[in-house]
């Protein structure tokens, strides 16, 4: 904006400069947030949404199966959190500590971004000749007399789901950690070093403390995919796991619309406290 | 999805008053202005669909002969009920299936067609009017067609029970549903809807995660299994629905299904891989893995078939030159260069006298009479489907729809029967 402005009224011109941003957040995310938040009381027949205020969407939504299904939905989370924690900071350690040229990270990052090369549903439907009854391994594994009849629980299954989300969402904590690691003084690691520190205790003492922040932000984009997706649940766990996810959208697709807002505000404040719990680890604003 | 593309697609109401002239005018000039009107403003009808029945080449034939461009818009079965409720403006032309109805009438969202501008409404195969396939009654459990085909006038908002001059939908393609299986890989006959719950096939069986669509075909098998008879499985009590997935439920704990399908190509892909070898299929999926060269039957069971029906509708939104070039696609979709080609594809059409013109008499003798191919059969595109002497799954249309025991549905039990699936998959 113009200077005079900015010198008369520095807030005005601060506020200015937010203002755009500030609208498309309104629009487009606090909007659409108080309408899902306002028809989770609405009641709905077959084809019509009514204005009310009932609880009963709620009250219905506390039964055994969606309990079962978010706890189904919190293991996922929290196995494949676990995966993609120690695998995605092992890589961006490798990365970080013992690629040298950036030409070659650069390469290597590029790899670790092919998985998102193709669609969803293709790259999932994939699986299927790799991990199938009749599938690579399956096939390799008798050849070689290993085993006699075909290994079942590789596909549609939870480990298949696991591995999918794995394969898919490694990247997402490689990248904040790699970024931490960066940040970290390399004197520091000297410094470990010539007191006499073993390469493990460098790690645990040194390394993964400053990498903190990227392991807490890699974990919150980790935590909210996986609370939120139905899409790889489905195809990989072959339709039969249940996820919150699924239970929104087979809601919505029945035109069952304040069941599924009453629902997604449920999960909305789960992930929220969630993530709310992460940031009490670290302080993200101060860090970046 | 793409109103910007479209000249025709502002706002209605300002455009009405314009638009009634131009349709005075047009009617004062008589038959002979209209060609004219064509000429000057090139027409797109949006037509929403699912991409099963949405074939470039019908869209290209249909532009060749009338100069009206048809622009697709595929979405799956439920989001074409979604959006016929939700947003009525986005499409010109719904194709819609008729169980959804239930749904999309009560909003006003339909405007009922006038027969009298169909040129061939009363040669609609009886099917649809009267729920008969030559001459006998099939099954009416669920929407059947005949239920909901009527209404009263054009913005009624319910059904009529005695045929009118209005129609809801007009049929574009129905077909009769049943279990495909993998002969090589059972290699024994299959005749009930039970065996997709027989523990033989531990592991090895699938059923479709589409619960209005699921839930009918479990009712079969329940029905089969001799567990319960329904009065109407399109219309399960309460009671009714708790016991159909208690049996699903028992089922899938025992580690009976491999796997739930949603997407046609999924259950392509489950039965092609060998994953599954007996499941709930759709015809032109059990085509799909026949042309990957591997064994799958679309199999008759003694119990009958779940049936399903989609067809045409006008939304309220249309009018003026518009409402003319979707009546015109009407009419040409029943003058039977798409029921033929539709035909072919294994689907069946609504005009049957006119799609028989535009068949070769071998053809209409495999696909509708049941008779052995006396040369190979080929899919629309040149994919050999039957080799001569092969003979079609179920037969002649008449055995085939004459072996209809239900439809797809809308029950009243709805919300109802989609929690209890949840449970179902949650289990």
């Amino acid at each position: 904006m113009s200077a005079p402005v900015a010198r008369e009224h520095p807030g005005l011109a601060s506020g200015l400069q937010a203002a755009p941003f500030a609208l498309v957040f309104v629009l487009f995310l606090v909007l659409p947030l108080v309408l899902v938040v306002t028809v989770s009381f609405w009641r709905a027949s077959d084809y019509e949404l009514i204005p009310a205020f009932t609880l009963q969407n709620y009250l219905d939504i506390f039964s055994v199966v969606t309990f079962k299904t978010y706890l189904s939905t919190l293991k996922f989370c929290f196995l494949v959190w676990l995966v993609t924690l120690l695998v995605g900071f092992a890589v961006a350690y490798f990365l970080a500590f013992h690629v040298r040229s950036v030409g070659a990270q650069t390469l290597l990052f590029i790899l670790c971004t092919v998985p998102f090369w193709t669609s969803n549903v293709i790259r999932m439907i994939s699986w299927v000749p790799l991990l199938g009854r009749n599938g690579l391994i399956n096939q390799g594994l008798q050849s070689l007399n290993v085993i006699d009849a075909p290994i079942e629980w590789l596909l549609f299954s939870d480990f298949s789901v696991v591995l999918a989300f794995v394969h898919l969402y490694t990247m997402f904590m490689i990248v904040p950690i790699f970024n931490s690691m960066m940040r970290i003084d390399r004197a520091l690691i000297e410094a470990a070093r010539d007191s006499g520190a073993s390469g493990w205790q460098t790690v645990w003492n040194v390394v993964v403390p400053l990498s903190r922040t990227g392991i807490i932000i890699g974990s919150i984009f980790v935590i909210t995919i996986v609370m939120g997706d139905f899409v790889t649940i489905g195809v990989m766990g072959g339709q039969q796991i249940a996820s919150v996810g699924k239970i929104i959208q087979v809601q919505t697709s029945y035109l069952q619309f304040p069941m599924a807002a009453a629902n997604a505000v449920i999960l909305l404040a789960v992930v929220l406290m969630m993530i709310w719990g992460l940031t009490r680890l670290v302080d993200i604003r101060k860090e970046l | 999805m793409s109103d910007h593309n479209d000249p025709n697609a502002t706002p209605a109401t300002p455009k009405l008053g314009r638009r009634t002239l131009l349709k005075g005018a047009a009617a004062a000039g008589g038959a002979l202005a209209f060609p004219f009107v064509h000429a000057q403003e090139k027409i797109t009808l949006r037509y929403l669909g699912t991409a099963v029945n949405q074939d470039k080449a019908i869209a290209d034939k249909f532009k060749a002969d009338t100069g009206i461009e048809i622009q697709y818009i595929p979405v799956t079965t439920d989001d074409v009920t979604k959006r016929a409720v939700t947003a009525p403006n986005s499409f010109d032309l719904i194709d819609t299936e008729y169980f959804s109805l239930k749904k999309i009438l009560p909003t006003g969202n339909l405007l009922g067609i006038d027969t009298k501008r169909i040129k061939n409404a009363d040669k609609i195969t009886t099917l649809f009017t009267k729920g008969e396939v030559a001459g006998k009654k099939v099954g009416d459990q669920g929407t059947a067609p005949k239920k909901v085909m009527y209404v009263a006038s054009p913005t009624a908002k319910d059904f009529a029970k005695e045929p009118t001059q209005f129609m809801t939908l007009i049929p574009t393609v129905y077909n009769a549903d049943t279990l495909g299986i993998r002969p090589d890989l059972i290699k024994r006959p299959i005749e009930s809807w039970k065996e997709l719950l027989n523990p033989e096939f531990k592991g090895k069986t699938a059923i479709l995660n589409i619960p209005s669509i699921g839930i009918m075909d479990a009712a079969m098998v329940v029905e089969a299994m001799g567990i319960y008879k329904y009065p109407d499985k399109g219309n399960m009590t309460k009671k009714e629905i708790d016991l159909t997935i208690k049996t699903l439920i028992e089922a899938k704990k025992a580690g009976q299904f491999r796997a739930l399908w949603k997407d046609f190509n999924e259950s392509v892909n489950l039965m092609a891989s060998g994953e599954v070898v007996i499941q709930s299929m759709w015809s032109p999926a059990v085509t799909a893995v026949r042309t990957k060269g591997i064994a799958c039957t679309f199999q008759p069971l003694k119990e009958g078939y779940r049936a399903w029906a989609a067809g045409f509708g006008v939304p309220k939104t249309v009018s003026g030159k518009k409402a003319d070039a979707v009546y015109e696609f009407i009419n040409w979709f029943l003058d039977g260069w798409a029921g033929a080609y539709l035909n072919r594809q294994g689907y069946y059409s609504a005009v049957l006298e006119t799609a028989k013109a535009k068949m070769e008499a071998y053809e209409w003798a495999y696909w509708m009479e049941g008779k052995a191919a006396t040369q190979d059969i080929k899919s629309p595109n040149g994919d050999l489907l039957a080799k001569t002497g092969s003979v079609r799954d179920g037969g002649s249309y008449e055995t085939r729809m004459g072996g209809i025991a239900c439809w797809n549905a809308i029950m009243d039990e709805n919300a109802y029967m989609v929690q209890k699936w949840n449970e179902f998959v949650a289990a």
